[in-house]
Order: C-alpha cells, then sequence, then structure tokens
C-alpha cells in the first residue's frame, strides 16, 4: 500500500498533465511564519470528571470517611507526596509525575455555578465566560486567542472529532477534522476524482486538502486491489470509535498536525458522568484519558514534546459523599490535569479548601478555590506570550488572572 | 426559465430514475396545495401524542425516587427503560420516514420548504426524550403552513411548547404578576426571560438588521409571559404569571386589560406583516434555494409578493418560481449534507422497499453518523438561528471527506447490486451531467467507486 502524501499527489497530478496553476487540486497550502514553538493542547473532559478519585487527598483526615467504597484502601504505590495520590488508572503517568511532566490543579472550577447541568457546565467552560451568550452566538476563547496570535492561520488550530467544539469555535478560521473520516479509493479513483473536481475551484481546493489530511492519519489513501479488504479499512476508522479507541486515532492525527504548522489542538474526552459503580465506570475514560497522553508524548517525539502543554478540563467536579450507588453527583469544585514538556510539573496546584462539613459548598461539593479560566489563561500567556489584558479581557472577557503561578518551564 | 430537471435538483429532492420531475412551474406550486401524500405514507407523530412519552417517563422518574430502596423501585425502573426505548425507536422512525418523504415525493419542494421552516424555527427538547421531540413539533407546527400565511406558522411555532421550551419561555414570569409578587414574599424572585422575544424578533420575524430596540425586545418578552406549559406538557397560558398591563412593541400598544394570548397573537400578527419581516423571508427563502448571494431583483419580487398578499407563502413561492434568476443553469449553492444524501439515495433508488426493511443499526451508521461526520447532526444545529447556508461553511476538507467515504461505503451497504455508473450518472445528472463526471464513471475500475464519483462530483453537490 502507498502512503498517498500531498507531495505525493502533487508528483501524481504532475503525471497526469495537469499544469500547477491550472488545477485547483494542486493549489498548495502555503504556511506563514507560525506563532513560535509552543504548543497547546486543550482537552475537554466531558460529564464531569470526579477530582477527588483521580488525585486522592489521602492527607485530609475527612477523605476517606466521606467515601467509604472508593476510598477504600490506599496504595502507597501510587503515592505523588505524603498528601495526595494518584488513581490505579492513571498508574502509566506516574513517570510522567517524577519527570515533572504531569501537574494537577484541584479546587478549581468556572464560574458557574448551582444548576450543575452538563449542558450549561460546558458551553460555560467552552466560552469561558460568567454567563452564556445566547445560543448561536457563542464563541470559545480558544477561537477569541487567535486573533492575538501573530501569524496565525486555519491551520494553526485544529478542533479534532466528531463533535462540534465551542471551544474553538468563532470568528476566526480554524480547521477541523474527525479522524474517523477515512477515504480509501484505488489509485485509478483518485486520478478520476481530480477529474471531477478539475473546473470547480472551491470542491478541488478543499478535496486536495482533505486527500492530504486523510493520508495523514497513517493508513494512506490509496489502494491496491488484492492488498486487502479496502472497505473493511475504511470501516474500521468508523467503528474504531466503537471499540474505544478513537482517542487513539485523535492523538496520532494532533501529534502529526503538532509536529507540522500546527500549534493548538482541541478535543474532548468523554465518559465522566460516573453516578454509579464509579470504582467500575471511571476506570475506561481515566485509561484513555492516560493512553492519550502518552501516546501524544511518543507520536510528538522528545523535541515537540518539549514545547508542548496539554490542559485537561471538565465543566465540573462531582460530590464529595459517594452516593447511594458507588458513585458521585454533580457537584462544583473539579480537579485539573497538566502534561507536557514544557509544564513545570510534579506539583498540585491550587489553595486545597479541606473537607470539613464547613469548608464544602453549599455542605455538597468541593469548594473551589480559583477560576480554571485563569490557569488556562497563564498556559497561554507562557506559551504564545500574549498580553495579560488581552487575555483578561479579549479572551475571556473580564477576568482577574492573579499572580503568574509559574506554570511552564 | 422552467426546466423540469432543474426544477427537481434545485427546488426539489433530486432527480430520481423513477418518479417524473413536474412539467411546470403551476405543476410544482399545485403540489404544495395537493393532499400531503407523504405523509400519509410515512407517518410521524404529531407533538401532540409524543408529550405523552414525556409525561410517562417523567413518571416513571418520580416513581423511581419516590420508591429508593423498594421492590417498586425496580417497577419503575423497567418502565422507565420501556418508554425510553420505545422513544428512541420512534425517533429512528421519524429519520427514516422524513428520509423516505425526501426518496419517495413527487413533490420534493414540498419536503425542502418543510426542512427550511423547520429550520427558520429551530427548536429542540434539551433534555431527555423531549431531544426526539423536533420532528413531531415540525409535524404539528411547521408543516401544515407551508402553503398557508406566514403569520399563523409564525404563531405555530411560536406558542408552540417546544419552542416554550427551547427558548426558556416556560420559566419567564412578568415581574408585576401575581406569582412573581407571592414568590417575593417567601424571599424568592421569578422574572423575566428575553431569550424567545429577541429570537423572534431577531431570527423570526424582522431579522437582525430589522428596525427594533432593547425597549421593544423587553416589552415583547413582557408581553409573552404567560405563556407557559401544563403537567402533561401542552400550551397553557397562566394568568398568574403575566405581567399586568399594556406593553408597546414597535410603537403599537397591546393588551392593557385583563392578560389575554389574543394580544400575543395580535403582536405576532402585526410582526408577520411588517416590511423587514418581507425583506428578511425573502432574502432567506432565495439564499436557501438559489446562492449565497441571490439576484437582488428576485428577492425584491418576492418581498413584493409577501407583502401584497398579506404574507400568504404560496404568492411568494410563485414570486420565486417564476423569476428567471431562479432558473439560471449553473447551480449556485451546495446542498446541504441532508440533502446531499436523501438525493443520493433517491438517484440510486434506495427508497421505501430498501429502507422499511433497514435495520435500525445499520440506519444509524449509513445514513444517521455520517450526517453528523459532514457537519449537519440531523435536526441539531447549535443554536436557535439553524444551519448556516453559506457555501464556504460546507465545502471543507473535513466535510467533503465524510461526503466522499459516505459515497464509496453507503450505496454498497444498502444495495447490493449497484448500478452500472454510466446509467447512475445519467440518472443522477441527466442533461447536466458533465463530460468529465460522464468520463469518469465510465473509467471507474469498479462499480462502488464509480458510483461514488459521481455522488462527489461538483455538479451532484451543487443544486
Amino acid at each position: 500500500m502507498t502512503d498517498f502524501s500531498r507531495r505525493g499527489f502533487l508528483g501524481r497530478a504532475a503525471v497526469l498533465g495537469c499544469s500547477a496553476a491550472a488545477s485547483p487540486l494542486l493549489t498548495p497550502i502555503s504556511m506563514a511564519a507560525v506563532p513560535g514553538d509552543r504548543r497547546l493542547v486543550v482537552i475537554i473532559l466531558r460529564g464531569a470528571m470526579d477530582g477527588l478519585d483521580v488525585l486522592r487527598p489521602w492527607g485530609d483526615a475527612d477523605f476517606s470517611a466521606l467515601r467509604p467504597g472508593l476510598a477504600a484502601k490506599r496504595d502507597t504505590g501510587l503515592a505523588l507526596s505524603d498528601y495526595y495520590g494518584l488513581h490505579p488508572s492513571l498508574a502509566a503517568l506516574l513517570p510522567l509525575w517524577e519527570r515533572g511532566e504531569l501537574g494537577f490543579v484541584q479546587a478549581t472550577s468556572t464560574p458557574y455555578r448551582d444548576k450543575r447541568s452538563h449542558f450549561d457546565g460546558q458551553d460555560i467552560l467552552e466560552a469561558g465566560t460568567v454567563d452564556l451568550a445566547p445560543a448561536g452566538r457563542r464563541s470559545g476563547w480558544l477561537n477569541r486567542l487567535m486573533p492575538h496570535l501573530p501569524g496565525a492561520e486555519p491551520r494553526t488550530a485544529f478542533a479534532l472529532g466528531r463533535e462540534e467544539m465551542l471551544l474553538l469555535s468563532g470568528d476566526a478560521p480554524v480547521s477541523n477534522w474527525s479522524p474517523d473520516v477515512d477515504v480509501t479509493l484505488t489509485e485509478q479513483g483518485l486520478r478520476l476524482l481530480e477529474l471531477t473536481m478539475q473546473n470547480d475551484a472551491q470542491f478541488g481546493g478543499a478535496m486536495a486538502e482533505a486527500i492530504a489530511l486523510a493520508g495523514s492519519d497513517g493508513d494512506g489513501v490509496t489502494f491496491t486491489p488484492g492488498d486487502g479488504d479496502m472497505m473493511s479499512e475504511m470501516m474500521g476508522d468508523v467503528k474504531a470509535a466503537s471499540r474505544g479507541k478513537a482517542h487513539l486515532k485523535i492523538a496520532d492525527f494532533a501529534a502529526e498536525q503538532l509536529r507540522a504548522d500546527t500549534r493548538i489542538v482541541s478535543f474532548s474526552l468523554s465518559g465522566w458522568d460516573t453516578h454509579n459503580n464509579q470504582a467500575r465506570t471511571l476506570k475506561a475514560p481515566l485509561s484513555a484519558l492516560g493512553e492519550t497522553i502518552l501516546h501524544l508524548k511518543s507520536a510528538l517525539g522528545a523535541p515537540v514534546w518539549q514545547n508542548t502543554t496539554v490542559l485537561c478540563m471538565t465543566e465540573f467536579g462531582r460530590t464529595v459523599r459517594e452516593n447511594g450507588t458507588g458513585g458521585t453527583d454533580h457537584g462544583t469544585g473539579g480537579t485539573m490535569v497538566l502534561a507536557g514538556g514544557a509544564l513545570k510539573g510534579g506539583r498540585v496546584l491550587g489553595r486545597w479548601p479541606g473537607l470539613g462539613m464547613s469548608d464544602l459548598y453549599q455542605e455538597r461539593d468541593l469548594m473551589p478555590t480559583s477560576d480554571v479560566r485563569a490557569w488556562a489563561a497563564w498556559a497561554m500567556r507562557d506559551s504564545f506570550g500574549v498580553p495579560r489584558t488581552v487575555l483578561e479581557r479579549d479572551v475571556f472577557g473580564g477576568l482577574d488572572m492573579g499572580t503568574s503561578p509559574g506554570l511552564l518551564l | 426559465m422552467f426546466d423540469p430537471e432543474i426544477a427537481e435538483i434545485r427546488f426539489g429532492t433530486g432527480l430520481s430514475p423513477a418518479l417524473a420531475a413536474p412539467r411546470s412551474v403551476q405543476d410544482m406550486l399545485a403540489g404544495l396545495t395537493a393532499p400531503d401524500d407523504m405523509a400519509q405514507r410515512f407517518p410521524i407523530e404529531p407533538y401532540d401524542r409524543f408529550r405523552k412519552r414525556i409525561t410517562d417517563f417523567n413518571a416513571a422518574r418520580r416513581g423511581i425516587r419516590r420508591n429508593r430502596g423498594t421492590e417498586a423501585e425496580a417497577e419503575f425502573q423497567a418502565q422507565r427503560k420501556t418508554i425510553s426505548r420505545s422513544a428512541r425507536a420512534a425517533y429512528g422512525d421519524f429519520f427514516r420516514n422524513s428520509l423516505l418523504r425526501r426518496i419517495e415525493s413527487t413533490t420534493g419542494l414540498r419536503e425542502r420548504l418543510a426542512f427550511f421552516w423547520e429550520d427558520h424555527f429551530t427548536a429542540h427538547g434539551k433534555v431527555m426524550i423531549a431531544r426526539y421531540a423536533t420532528s413531531p413539533y415540525t409535524e404539528e407546527a411547521i408543516r401544515p403552513h407551508i402553503a398557508g400565511r406566514f403569520e399563523d406558522m409564525l404563531i405555530a411555532a411560536v406558542t408552540h411548547p417546544l419552542m416554550l421550551h427551547y427558548l426558556d419561555q416556560m420559566q419567564s414570569v412578568g415581574p408585576g404578576s401575581t406569582l412573581a409578587q407571592k414568590a417575593a414574599r417567601k424571599g424568592n424572585t421569578r422574572g423575566l426571560n428575553e431569550n424567545l422575544a429577541r429570537e423572534v424578533l431577531e431570527l423570526h420575524t424582522l431579522g437582525v438588521s430589522g428596525q427594533y430596540q432593547q425597549a421593544d425586545v423587553t416589552q415583547l418578552a413582557e408581553l409573552f409571559t404567560g405563556m407557559t406549559l401544563d403537567r402533561s406538557l401542552a400550551f397553557e397560558f397562566e394568568n398568574s404569571r403575566a405581567e399586568p398591563g399594556a406593553e408597546t412593541v414597535l410603537g403599537r400598544s397591546y393588551g392593557g386589560k385583563a392578560a389575554d394570548l389574543a394580544d400575543i397573537t395580535a403582536a405576532l400578527r402585526d410582526l408577520a406583516r411588517h416590511p423587514a419581516t418581507a425583506e428578511h423571508i425573502a432574502q432567506k427563502l432565495a439564499r436557501h434555494f438559489v446562492a449565497d448571494s441571490p439576484d437582488a431583483e428576485l428577492v425584491d419580487a418576492m418581498r413584493r409578493a409577501y407583502l401584497a398578499n398579506d404574507g400568504a407563502l404560496m404568492p411568494v413561492y410563485e414570486a420565486m418560481l417564476t423569476h428567471p434568476a431562479s432558473w439560471q443553469p449553473d447551480a449556485q449553492n451546495v446542498k446541504l449534507p441532508v440533502d446531499f444524501v436523501a438525493s443520493g439515495l433517491r438517484a440510486l433508488g434506495i427508497g421505501e422497499k430498501t429502507l422499511a426493511r433497514t435495520r435500525e443499526k445499520t440506519l444509524r451508521d449509513v445514513l444517521y453518523l455520517p450526517l453528523q461526520i459532514m457537519g449537519q447532526p440531523w435536526q441539531k444545529p447549535i443554536g436557535p438561528d439553524g444551519w448556516p447556508e453559506n457555501n464556504s461553511h460546507w465545502i471543507t476538507p473535513q466535510f467533503l471527506a465524510a461526503r466522499l467515504q459516505w459515497a464509496l461505503l453507503a450505496p454498497q451497504t444498502l444495495r447490493r447490486d449497484l448500478p452500472d455508473p454510466r446509467d447512475f450518472a445519467q440518472a443522477a445528472l441527466g442533461r447536466r451531467l458533465p463530460p468529465e463526471v460522464a468520463f469518469a464513471a465510465k473509467a471507474a475500475e469498479n462499480r462502488w467507486e464509480g458510483v461514488a464519483l459521481v455522488l462527489t462530483a461538483p455538479a451532484f453537490q451543487r443544486q
């Protein structure tokens, strides 16, 4: 099977005798100077991750009693410090912690309070504002960052996945791709596809880029009859999602783009709404998160990973008490997971509010002690040098970033 | 001027190898006032029937909550599961039937208009099985009014329970109403929610460039108070929520005596007949059917027809269909994903016989999910402004790759005996078949690629 890179596409087109100026399929994607070497990956954890189970505050005297089932056993092998331990499903990330490439922010949240709806909570998280603009007029904070990155092009930022990401939606042009789109054609089919597009510049240009993107996921675009079942391969990408490997395909694709001219990638991971039997139901999403981070690291390679920061954010935390069905319900203060070679990690950031009855928010939730937007703002400040006033005013529409936590190296 | 193939492609649901195209503009218009054969053949339950599913579901949830830990809880759990499964199956049928209507219709214009107006009056449920209620809403509030007067559709949509839920009207309470005062005595605040009022002015009637002020939004929101849902999720006008006194919207005063739904409908009728509404509707229809930047004279002809007939829609459609700019041979607009998929199936002859027995899972994998990847998850636009119209939104690498992937996979999944690509090219594009597409269909190495090349050709993707 041949790998059909964009270069290959150009070469093949030349064989067909098209002049590069005339064929819209051949418009090269020009890249202006990209905004620096730093990369930012923002992962939205949809469904409200239970931070207290991910980053377990064993040092708090009230913790075990609040969670008789979930916090029954303290595994010293997973200790991050005297105070905190990691969830067993993230054990593979311990080496990153040791190297300072993993960190956490505890007891943080968006300004959203009280109604605890996933729908509104995620919209507030991605819009990055205190109140929601009416639907249809919403934009995401990462999109509002784009005009402030010198030399930014649509390819500078990628929203990945099948679902629309409000986080990157808005007026600034960005790129979208869903790695469960796969296209496989015979060489002849590809040539004929180009032929049918030759008189329509708009279609031709977008299709050329589509072919290049579809080919960059590692399994090529062209198919030689006899090489196996093309159809099942193409279906395979669609079905990867149902086999639970979609996150790896996304991580692969993200790494591919970040190694080139892309600087910002955003996607989401789902499955965090663990109302029942959390000891079991949290395993899959946490393992997927761990795998995604490790996969990104290896696929980016050391030089790019050194410049990369990963922010994992969720719409809100969950109740500090275990509920009647071995799970937890919607809460307020939550946890942010940080990773990357650019991170000054090996730390748990944020002020710990305590778990005593009077320490809690409405006597049920972890009290938020910081605004999750401030951490994101500092990551953008330190990654791209965007002025603080721009972040506070234009990107987040009225945020106080506070003092610098010295997030990155 | 009139051309039967353009009529099918641009104003209908695509060419069909089996169904005859309309013979004239009069033919197209007559189809809209004829009995709704597709609704008969592929029924979708109206909201008034669907709402019982929601109330049953809520009752089961209450049962679970009240009987936690007892034996009765399991029974309510089972009930909830059954209701929810049945609602999901119904939703699958709505999807299947709305596609079949496009595929089997000889009046494609009706299906296109049903979509257009459903989008203009976007509303959907935000929780649990109410999320499946969009088709029932359209069936009840939109479809019966397509060939009628705009104001009747406006009133049906704006006062519909699903709209009152979607745009938060059911929470809105007049600040001076008896209900707000009662709440205040208990230390609670109940007040106005402007969401519906704002969207009625901005999206449904005058348009964003209409000459209205924030004061008009607030006044209309006050006028709207009283509209809410009863326990059975049917429409209810509740006097205790209504703001006392008259409201002034665009300089005209409404109400003042006892709160009355008639004052609300009077305001909606006035808004419907406003010149800015005529301009907005004409512009939007022309954009949807003809081009992103439609011919100014076409829009003007439609606008004048609207105003001359007090917002009767048939004369507006007639003005559009009798204007030469509507029949320019070069297709400008790109098909939305739902138009693309349905017209592809129609051209392939994949209709009732096949889809009626297609399993729900196949339907999901081959039609429902691909629409999502093409950027148009079925009936789920992000905001109340509906789907974007501009071509540049839809011609992106991801969305085009998704269309190509669908064109390669779906036809052979749904139909074992794919047509000869040369015949298919002819059937799908008729006299508009470009030579390069005819060549590609002939030169393809195998049938499925040949079929896919026809479907993804710009000539097929544009309408």
